[in-house]
Order: structure tokens, then C-alpha cells, then sequence
């Protein structure tokens, strides 16, 4: 019983990540009807702008201690952060232990800007080609941008730690009247968690609640006859494309602290992202979130010993398994919409 | 005057025909007019290092580039010198090798067996490479020397650590300068014994292919040895990223002790989820628990940030070092690039120099030359000790260093510290051990 209440939760945290990209691509096909492979790209480069942030404010300036010596045996070299120097030990110290989170207000006009770029700049140019050429040119475009960042930071992971009041772990054990130390939970794979509520739901008020939203949901539905009725769709298509990168980049910037990120996690989550929006059904977005956190709890599962006891190399095939299963009973998707895709 | 009237047909068979000769690798071509494959003829020859310049190893890749250009720098008079003074062996006089200036051309393995095949392929047959060294895994070195062994030319492997190397994969024209598996758990089992008791149990964490494997018996039967129990032995996909469901079940296990047998990225990875989930706040059988990483690389280390310290690993080789051969190859290394060099930089650096040594030593290119060189070659001054290349499985027998994460680094670079340097004789094994059986060298291919 516990050691399932615990791959649950190992299964949110999981499922979250998968969810927020799987929004953005579905938030991306909906309104554009691009496919868009570049999509976990966005995801690595917001991990990205929380270590660019964490490099910045880790910015220094060096002195010389005469009685330390470097590897070299040169005089050793003391680096002190700007920040420090400017806003007094304790403020800077904050600052940077604070990175992460800072990262988020760092991240949003950033991917919001690389989202605009992106779709005004390239893929604009492909709504009437085959998917085919869609995926080819997305996915050239994700190569592209992993190898700049690997190219400045590096092909080995960064570590870039959650804030000192995150670390440490959860007794969830002792809250349900388990034995303690049997069910915990890292503090910050919690806030994962709840800023991925926090995040997919904003997407759905914004979508549910706002004339904006309104508008796009229509031009979702009918493109053309909301563009008839004298509506700048395309433009609210593009604003979309950049909210979609947002939340990506959000999802990658939060996620550092779980896995020190590398130029290739972006991959890593791009094709089981792409399986979720599959089975969760094309365009849908309760769709692509459901089958996010469902995926992810059963990825969980299967890693368990008791499980691979008696399907050994399941939790390697548990997703693609799912996914082929839920298309054989169900080929929209669990909530897939009639039409969509089918033309 | 009669001639033929040229048709299509005719151009597209002489087309096939001349393309086929032209297409033939120069491998078969060239060998027959030589001794051995691509014997050098003129003033220089031409080394082939087959590094991952790309993927998730390309920063170590990175370093063991460094390394070999600055090896050859030293083998053609430049520089310091680096380790070639405090060398056992003085041969070596920075005239090239043989007098033949060291030119070389590079290779990306991509850590991918098929792409190093390729990239070693085209560096013997195009580039006229006399020899292949390099790797960062041992899935790749052990497929490249397959390779080597086919075209007759020397293979000096880079960072591999599977005891299939020099076990049942094992080559005649392969040698292995780095450690392995099993050289790991008999260094690291007397320092567990003396830090964490003889009476614990382990789980283990396993990346799923021929280096995890080997790692994984290896470190279980040192263990054991001890009096340890292990509680489960779980195989993790090599792809895998977040190792949160896999470090759960550890929490409920009865173990007190997580061996981690994974690298890079997976290592960074494991390690991070294992602090995350508070296992080394845990008290498990009234014992703290702990973790421990049996193979360390600085490089990785980095990558896994504070979750390193206390934690206990081996290593082939560290910067810290103080013995003079050390000292001379970080001076070296760090003057020319500002950083000190990573194990895979040692170890390729080693390796190049140990070649340069024993062609000039057998006064010859021949790889069978070369290869009764190094067999049973004693050496030292190369920053390991005394150190034998065992004639048997082409193996060097060497110091291996205890290492654990530093708690209170100095400085970026400042991240292991070395708890024990264990004998050569400690780690040595017979070269029947049953670890290392299932292969054998089989006989020296000169490529003629």
C-alpha cells in the first residue's frame, strides 16, 4: 500500500511535466494545426533561462588571495557575486538561492519572445504544407537549437539547486499514520506539482473566462467563419503560439531543480510528450492533461520490482503499450474530438 | 580503323565497374603493398583519436582531445614535456616517433558503437591512421576494437570501465591502460568495510548494458565478500532521466546501502533523486544510510553539484595527486588550457605516450611489433605508480584511488578527495578469473 501511494505521487510529478508540454503542443495543433516537434526544444531552453539566471546573478568579481594557492600554485582567486557587493551578503546570498523562482519572471518575456520569433520567422510558412514537412522542419529546428545550447553551456548537466527552504523531504507516511521515513516526498517535486495546477489551470481560465479566449476557442472550432466575421484570427493564433512556448519554458525552468537539465532534455521529454497528446486525443487539452498525469502515474507503476517480476522491461514500454491499446478501443483518444486530424 | 560506338549500357557497366575499384576500400588496396596496414612511408605519421565530440559525453570527449594535442605537442619536441621526463621509460626524445614527425586526424564516436565504427573506419582507410585511440564507454571501445583488430592496426582504448574490455572481448591488437569493475569493488570493498561496517545490506541501480552488468557483479561479489547481503539488483533503461520511481522502492527495501553502477548523465541524475528523496537523512537497521558511486569522474561530479559530498567511488586517476609525474601533467595541461585535466584526459594521455614508447622501443610501426612491446611492460612515472601491462588480457595493473566527494571544496575543480590510494597488487586478479572469462586475444593482426 505504500509503496503505491508512493509511485502515485512520483507519478504527479512525472505526469505534470508531461502535461504542461502536452498542453503547449495541443494548444499549438488546436489553433495552428502545426505539429510542432521543436516543442520539448522550448521546454530545454526555459530549464535554460533558469541556469542563465543563475549564471547572472552568480556573476563576480575576482581578487587575488595571496595566502591560498590555485591548482596551478598561483596565488588562489576569490570570487565575489555583484550582487553581494551590491545588495549586502545576505540579499545576494538570497538571490541566488532564489534563482529558480526568479527564473519564472525571467523565462516568461523570454520564451514569450522566442515563441513570436518562431512562428512569425519560420513556421508561418509552413500552415499549408503536409505535416509531413511540419515535423521535418520543427524537428530540424529543435536540433538547431539544442546544439547553440550545448555549443555555450555544455554537453553535461548543470546543477542548479532549489532554494534552501524547498530542499529536503515530505513525511506523507506519518500524515496518513504510516511508520515515518516510509512515504516521503521531496519538498520541491510538491511545488512541481501545484505550479502545474497552478499553470493548466490559468490556461483554461484564460481560454474559458476572457473574450480573448472566447475567440480563439471559436477560431479553434471555425476558423474561417470567425475570420469572416472580421476577427483577426491569425494574430490571436500567434499570441497562442507564444503562450504555448511560455508554458513549456515555464515547465523546464521549475523543473531544474528535479534533474540538473542538459542541451538534449528536451528530447528526452519530446516523444513521450507527443504520445500523451496522441492519446489524450488530438486538440483536445483536458485531453492532452488527463492523459499526462495518467501516463505518468502508470510509467511509475511499471518501475516497480513487484511489476517487473512479472513483466520484465515494462516500465521501458509501459507508455507505448498504453497508447496502443487506448487507440485500439478508442482511435480519437480518450477525449478526442470528431474530425480533427481525420481530413 | 574499327572502335567501338559508345551506348548506354556500355557506360553504365564501365561506370559500375570503375566505381566498384574506386569504391573498394583502400584497406585491401594498400595493405598488399606494405607489411603491415598503413605503414608510414614518409617524414610523418598519423595517429587517429576517436573521441565523442558530440552527445552527452562531448565535454569529456572535449577533454581527452586536449589531452592527445597536447601529447602530441610533447612527442614532437613542444612544450614542457609534460609526463615524459618523469617517464621510467626514456626513449622518447620530442623527435615524433621513429623520427616521423605525429600528425593526427580526429574522429566522432557520438557514443553510438555504429557511429565510432564508421568514424574509426574512415580514419584508418581514408586517413592512413597506424592507430585508434579514444572512447568514452565501453559499449564503443569494445566495438572499435573489434574493428581495430579486423584492420590490423593497434587500438589504445580510452575511458572504458566494463570488465568485458579485457575480459571476453578482449583483442590482441587492444590494449587497456584504464581500470575496471572489478578493480573498483576490490578497492572500494576495504574502505566500505572500514567506514560502514561489514554487516549492511545493498541495493543497487543498475544502467542496463555491458558496463553496468560487469559493475554490478563486480561490486556485489566485493560486497559480499565483506559479508554483505544485496536486496535487489534493479536494471535501469540507459535513456532513462528522472529515477524517481526506481530510488521509491529503495525506501521500503529493508537496504541501508544504494550502490548507484551508473555514469554521466545517469549518475547525475540517480544521485540527485536519491538526496532529493532523503535517503542519506535516512537510518535504516539502526545504521545511517548511504550511498556510494563506484565509479567517479570529476567532470560528472560537477554535474551532480552538492549531492556529491561524503559520497565514497573510485577513480583511475585525480589532479591532486602529488607524486611527479602528476604534478608535471597538470602543470602541463593547466598552463596550456587553465583548468585541471579529467581522469579521461590522464588516461588517453597515457595512452598515447605508452604507444610512442613501445613503437620506438620494438624500432618498428608493425602492430604485432608494438603489441609484444607492450605485453608485460613494466612502467612507471605516468601518474598511477608502478604499473604492469599485463601480457595476458593487454590490462594494466595499477593503483586505484578511493575517492568521496569533497565537503568543503576550495574551488570549482576542488570536488573529490582522495581517501586511499589502494595497491596494484590489491586489485590484481588471475587472468582466468571467472569475471573476465569467455574470451580470448586470439593472434596479432598486422592488416597485411
Amino acid at each position: 500500500m505504500d509503496a503505491l501511494l508512493l509511485q502515485i505521487l512520483n507519478g504527479l510529478d512525472k505526469g505534470s511535466a508531461y502535461a504542461l508540454i502536452a498542453l503547449g503542443l495541443t494548444l499549438i495543433f488546436g489553433t495552428l494545426g502545426v505539429v510542432n516537434f521543436a516543442h520539448g526544444a522550448l521546454f530545454m531552453i526555459g530549464a535554460f533561462c533558469a541556469v542563465t539566471l543563475q549564471k547572472i546573478l552568480s556573476l563576480s568579481s575576482t581578487t587575488l588571495d595571496p595566502t591560498k594557492t590555485d591548482f596551478l600554485g598561483n596565488p588562489a582567486k576569490i570570487e565575489t557575486p555583484y550582487v553581494e557587493s551590491w545588495f549586502g551578503p545576505e540579499i545576494g546570498a538570497a538571490l541566488i538561492d532564489w534563482s529558480v523562482p526568479l527564473g519564472i519572471l525571467f523565462a516568461i518575456p523570454i520564451m514569450i519572445s522566442i515563441g513570436f520569433i518562431m512562428e512569425r520567422g519560420l513556421i508561418k510558412h509552413f500552415y499549408k504544407r503536409p505535416h509531413a514537412d511540419q515535423i521535418l522542419v520543427t524537428f530540424g529546428l529543435a536540433i538547431v537549437l539544442q546544439e547553440v545550447i550545448k555549443h555555450f553551456y555544455g554537453a553535461n548537466p548543470i546543477p542548479t539547486p532549489a532554494p534552501d527552504a524547498f530542499r529536503g523531504s515530505f513525511d506523507f507516511g506519518s500524515m496518513l499514520g504510516f511508520d515515518p521515513n516510509v512515504i516521503i516526498y521531496p519538498y520541491w517535486r510538491l511545488v512541481y506539482f501545484f505550479f502545474s495546477v497552478l499553470i493548466i489551470g490559468g490556461v483554461f481560465a484564460f481560454l474559458q473566462f476572457t473574450t480573448f479566449g472566447m475567440v480563439v476557442r471559436a477560431g479553434m472550432a471555425d476558423r474561417e467563419t470567425v475570420g469572416l466575421l472580421g476577427i483577426n484570427i491569425d494574430k490571436r493564433f500567434t499570441i497562442m503560439f507564444g503562450i504555448a512556448a511560455a508554458v513549456a519554458g515555464l515547465a523546464g525552468v521549475m523543473y531544474t531543480p528535479i534533474n540538473s537539465p542538459n542541451y538534449h532534455m528536451g528530447m528526452d521529454f519530446l516523444v513521450l510528450s507527443f504520445v500523451v497528446v496522441v492519446v489524450g486525443g488530438m486538440g483536445s487539452l483536458p485531453g492532452a492533461v488527463l492523459a499526462g498525469f495518467m501516463l505518468g502515474i502508470l510509467e511509475s507503476f511499471a518501475s516497480m520490482n513487484q511489476i517487473k517480476a512479472i513483466f520484465p522491461g515494462i516500465d521501458q514500454i509501459i507508455i507505448y503499450l498504453v497508447a496502443i491499446l487506448i487507440l485500439l478501443t478508442r482511435p480519437r483518444g480518450l477525449m478526442g474530438r470528431k474530425g480533427v486530424m481525420e481530413d | 580503323m574499327s572502335y567501338s560506338k559508345p551506348t548506354r549500357r556500355g557506360l553504365l557497366k564501365t561506370g559500375a565497374i570503375a566505381g566498384a575499384g574506386l569504391a573498394m576500400p583502400t584497406i585491401f588496396t594498400a595493405s598488399s603493398a606494405h607489411a603491415f596496414t598503413n605503414e608510414p612511408t614518409g617524414g610523418s605519421v598519423t595517429l587517429g583519436f576517436n573521441v565523442p565530440q558530440s552527445g552527452p559525453y562531448a565535454d569529456e570527449g572535449a577533454d581527452e582531445l586536449r589531452a592527445y594535442e597536447l601529447a602530441v605537442e610533447h612527442l614532437n619536441g613542444g612544450g614542457d614535456g609534460g609526463m615524459m621526463p618523469t617517464f621510467s621509460s626514456q626513449v622518447l626524445d620530442g623527435t615524433g616517433i621513429l623520427g616521423k614527425k605525429v600528425e593526427y586526424v580526429t574522429g566522432d564516436t557520438q557514443t553510438k558503437s555504429d557511429a565510432a565504427r564508421a568514424s574509426a573506419r574512415s580514419m584508418i582507410e581514408k586517413d592512413g591512421a597506424i592507430m585508434i585511440t579514444g572512447g568514452s564507454s565501453s559499449g564503443v571501445a569494445i566495438a572499435v576494437q573489434g574493428l581495430c583488430q579486423e584492420a590490423g592496426v593497434i587500438f589504445m582504448a580510452g575511458l572504458t570501465h566494463s570488465n568485458d574490455t579485457t575480459g571476453k572481448d578482449k583483442k590482441a591488437n587492444g590494449f587497456r591502460h584504464f581500470f575496471n569493475g572489478y578493480m573498483s569493488g576490490a578497492a572500494l570493498a576495504p574502505v566500505l568495510a572500514a567506514r560502514y561496517g561489514t554487516d549492511r545490506t545493498a541495493y543497487h541501480l543498475t544502467a542496463d548494458y555491458t558496463w553496468g552488468w560487469t559493475q554490478e557483479e563486480s561490486i556485489a561479489a566485493a560486497t559480499e565478500a565483506l559479508g554483505w547481503s544485496t536486496v535487489d539488483k534493479v536494471r535501469t533503461p540507459l535513456a532513462a532521466t528522472d529515477f524517481s520511481s526506481y530510488i521509491a522502492p529503495v525506501l521500503n527495501s529493508g537496504a541501508d546501502v544504494l550502490v548507484l553502477n551508473h555514469y554521466g548523465g545517469n549518475m547525475v541524475n540517480s544521485l540527485t533523486n536519491a538526496v532529493q528523496f532523503g535517503l542519506r537523512d535516512k537510518q535504516v537497521n539502526g545504521k545511517n544510510f548511504e550511498i556510494v558511486v563506484p565509479l567517479y569522474s570529476r567532470l560528472m561530479a560537477r554535474g551532480a553539484g552538492e549531492n556529491v559530498k561524503g559520497i565514497l567511488g573510485s577513480t583511475n586517476w585525480h589532479w591532486s595527486l602529488q607524486d611527479e609525474g602528476s604534478k608535471a601533467f597538470v602543470r602541463s595541461f593547466g598552463q596550456k588550457y587553465g583548468f585541471p585535466p579529467s581522469q579521461a584526459a590522464h588516461t588517453v594521455y597515457c595512452q598515447t605516450l605508452l604507444y610512442a614508447d613501445a613503437v620506438t622501443r620494438a624500432g618498428s610501426f608493425n602492430p604485432c611489433a608494438v603489441g609484444e612491446a607492450l605485453e608485460g611492460y613494466e612502467f612507471d612515472g605516468l601518474g598511477n605508480g608502478p604499473t604492469l601491462y599485463r601480457a595476458d588480457d593487454h590490462q594494466c595493473f595499477k593503483d586505484v584511488l578511493v575517492v568521496q566527494g569533497k565537503e568543503n571544496p576550495e574551488n570549482e575543480f576542488d570536488l573529490l578527495e582522495v581517501v586511499e590510494v589502494t595497491p596494484a597488487a590489491q586489485v590484481t586478479y588471475p587472468a582466468d578469473h571467472p569475471m573476465f572469462a569467455g574470451g580470448n586475444l586470439g593472434e596479432c593482426n598486422p592488416g597485411a
